[in-house]
């Protein structure tokens, strides 16, 4: 066997949880570090990029990370349980082990944003793929302009991670918007879909970029409607989630017309993904 | 290309005896359960002899012509994916003991001789290099495919038959083997024209009781391949097929195509480029262990690439549609290359005889219908 082809890249590394925390009910961060010392040393990401996770005995799942990737020697992901994998993921703590390959794919353009206003819009629950670019800037306030956060959530019950988006709001220039499709009582955000707060935002936002992740109606609907509000289809940015087995480009889960998600993506640029978006069945 | 010799007949066995003395394992053609597939073989007269496959959409069936040839038979369901791309086997096993440990589960590949690939199975490999590979098209590389892609020796055989599910021609494909054979043979009445198409091709052929061949005979052997690309009854038109596919993606022909397609797989199953597969875990009772196992899927399955638990695409029709659009028209973008190669298999093996050629030209002649 040619050297060419090691590692092997279906082969996970080992990686040790050196701590977790509890985000709300059902979610977790995790902080790995990988046990090979070459490894860990070797390792590098880009905000937006993810990790296959494998936990032992039952599968493989695609994972964003969260962490700065100016420290890559600890790699931060947080988790969501909602099925088999994620479950099982749920009972390790810190000492446990768990299989890790990565990073892979195509993350936020956070270097190309540097110096602009930046527009986050989220929807749903656990958003980390945005949330790994909102870090990214916050850790780095002064390179770029103001930065608004707009989270839409069906419910106001499925507003979680309540003491990150505080935090967010504390930051300096920094607005975070709220809205719910249902009003519930206690509801503070506004009602309506994620749309309805782009009239919140200083029309100047829209010369800005934008970066969302959430379910596809939602960010194309976001996308059409910050392309009326003027701003240019190239400074769009969205997450798209596909199912992903080997993260590689050679199983084919993840085919979106012509591109892989798990090697052109998971971040496109609206313009790459808009047409196929609107057909049902891709 | 230097002058092409010729390998009587009667010497046929030479070439199988010279692979294994050379420690390949020799694959041959065998007719197994009515059908062409590969099998290891120790001598020539384990081949089968004088067979000529019927095809038709939907249809498949072997003939006895009593004719001393070896090669009249196109080709089978299996074409040399499954000799690369393995329908399953592990991807890596995992232990504990407190911690977890990785283990690698690279198998030896024996070098191993296949004979009788047709250009459109070589075609198909080379599709599938582009995926597995890493290199312009791909930044990983597979070392299960790597390792048995390096150990094959392949010993084409140009096609001097056509089924009438064939369209390699009209693909760039075939009937002749251009480029990744070792050696190449054109059969005719008394033997077997032989071209070498690498060092260990020519390596091999050193060691054969191999004579020039007349002009008559070059003659013959070119006729017999240009007849049958001029034989072949389908074609498929791809000019501007990225736009036309994608421009139509609510016409009315896939909701009739899904009348009839019954979403089985075969298609895919037998096609020699499609390379989607699936992963699962397959633990050991004891608990300490786990294999990693990787098996071939399809695009057809409701399972294959299903978010947040339900299907992607639960409509027919929008299966279908994925597996056209990606193989004759995405995969340009994506590969470079064509996923098709006109081999006509899917056309054979689908049970209900759909034909990719008739969609596209059924789209092809009134684009812009909507459904
Ligand atoms: C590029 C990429 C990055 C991702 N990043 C993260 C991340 O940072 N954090 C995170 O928690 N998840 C992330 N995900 C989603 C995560 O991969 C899936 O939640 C996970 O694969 C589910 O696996 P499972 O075996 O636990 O659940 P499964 O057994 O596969 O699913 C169980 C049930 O959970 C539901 N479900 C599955 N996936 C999701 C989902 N994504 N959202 C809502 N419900 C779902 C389904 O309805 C299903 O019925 C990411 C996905 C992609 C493609
Ligand atoms: S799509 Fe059909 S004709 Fe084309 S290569 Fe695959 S099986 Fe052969
Ligand atoms: S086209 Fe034919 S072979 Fe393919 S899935 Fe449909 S019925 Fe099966
Ligand atoms: S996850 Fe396998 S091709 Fe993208």
């Amino acid at each position: 066997m040619n050297a060419a082809v090691r590692p092997i890249p279906y082969l996970p590394q080992v990686a040790e949880i050196v701590a977790r925390r509890e985000e709300a009910a059902g979610i977790f961060t995790f902080r790995l570090r990988l046990k090979d010392p070459a490894r860990r040393a070797a390792y590098r990401f880009q905000p937006g990029q993810f990790n296959m996770l494998y936990l032992f005995g039952v599968g493989e799942v695609p994972i964003s990370i969260v962490s700065d990737p100016e420290d890559p020697e600890l790699i931060d992901h947080t988790i969501r349980a909602v099925g088999r994998v994620t479950e099982g993921l749920a009972r390790l703590g810190p000492g446990d082990t768990l299989g890790l390959r990565g990073p892979f794919g195509r993350g936020w353009p956070v270097e190309q944003a540097r110096g602009r206003d930046l527009l986050m819009v989220t929807g749903g629950l656990g958003c980390a793929p945005t949330t790994s670019a909102i870090q990214y800037a916050l850790q780095r306030r002064d390179a770029y302009g103001r930065i608004a956060i707009a989270h839409g959530v069906k419910r106001p019950e499925d507003l979680i991670y309540g003491e990150r988006f505080d935090s967010w709001c504390a930051a300096p220039d920094t607005q975070v918007l709220l809205t719910a499709d249902q009003a519930g009582p206690g509801w503070r955000g506004k009602v309506g879909l994620v749309t309805v707060l782009l009239d919140e935002l200083d029309p100047a936002m829209f010369r800005g970029m934008a970066m969302m992740c959430g379910p596809e109606v939602m960010m194309r609907g976001t996308a059409e409607e910050l392309l009326k509000r003027g701003m240019r289809i190239e400074d769009i940015f969205i997450s798209m989630e596909r199912n992903m087995q080997c993260a590689l480009g050679h199983c084919g889960n993840c085919q979106f017309g012509k591109d892989f998600v798990c090697k052109n993506g998971p971040v496109f640029p609206y313009g790459e993904v808009r047409g196929l978006m609107r057909v049902r069945g891709y | 290309m230097a002058q092409a010799a010729l390998l009587d007949r009667t010497a046929f066995d030479f070439l199988i005896q010279t692979l294994i003395t050379q420690g390949y394992r020799v694959l041959g053609p065998q007719a197994r359960t009515g059908a062409i597939v590969w099998d290891e073989i120790g001598s020539a007269d384990e081949l089968p002899r004088g067979l000529r496959s019927e095809q038709q959409p939907g249809h498949y069936r072997l003939v006895e012509t009593g004719s001393a040839r070896l090669f009249d038979y196109v080709h089978g369901p299996e074409s040399l994916k499954r000799l690369l791309f393995a329908p399953e086997e592990s991807l890596w096993t995992v232990d504990r003991d407190g911690e977890i440990r990785f283990n690698e589960t690279l198998p030896a590949a024996r070098p191993t001789a296949v004979i009788g690939a047709r250009a459109c199975d070589i075609a198909g490999m080379l599709v599938q290099d582009r995926t597995f590979l890493a290199g312009p098209w791909s930044p990983f590389t597979d070392p299960y495919y790597a390792a048995r892609r390096e150990h094959l020796f392949i010993v084409a055989v140009n096609c001097t038959m056509t089924a009438p599910t064939c369209f390699c021609a009209s693909m760039d494909t075939g009937p002749r083997t251009r480029t990744g054979f070792d050696l190449a043979l054109t059969e005719l009445d008394d033997g077997f024209l032989v071209e070498t198409g690498s060092p260990a091709g020519e390596a091999i052929a050193a060691r054969l009781p191999l004579r020039p061949a007349s002009p008559a005979e070059t003659q013959a052997a070119d006729a017999a391949i240009d007849a049958a690309a001029r034989a072949q009854v389908r074609s498929l038109d791809q000019s501007g097929i990225v736009e036309l596919l994608f421009g139509n993606l609510e016409h009315p022909r896939w909701d009739d195509v899904a009348s009839r397609c019954l979403s089985c797989a075969n298609c895919v199953m037998v096609c020699p480029t499609c390379f989607c597969h699936r992963e699962h875990d397959a633990a050991a009772l004891d608990g300490q262990s786990s294999r990693r196992v990787r098996q071939w899927d399809a695009c057809f399955t409701l399972e294959h690439g299903s978010v947040h638990g339900g299907p992607l695409r639960p409509q027919i029709r929008q299966r279908y549609r994925q597996w056209l659009t990606h193989k004759v028209a995405s995969w340009i973008e994506q590969f470079g290359v064509s996923g098709c190669v006109g081999c006509g298999r899917c056309i054979t093996w689908c049970p209900t005889g759909i034909d990719l050629t008739e969609e596209v030209a059924a789209i092809r002649a009134q684009p812009g219908l909507q459904a």
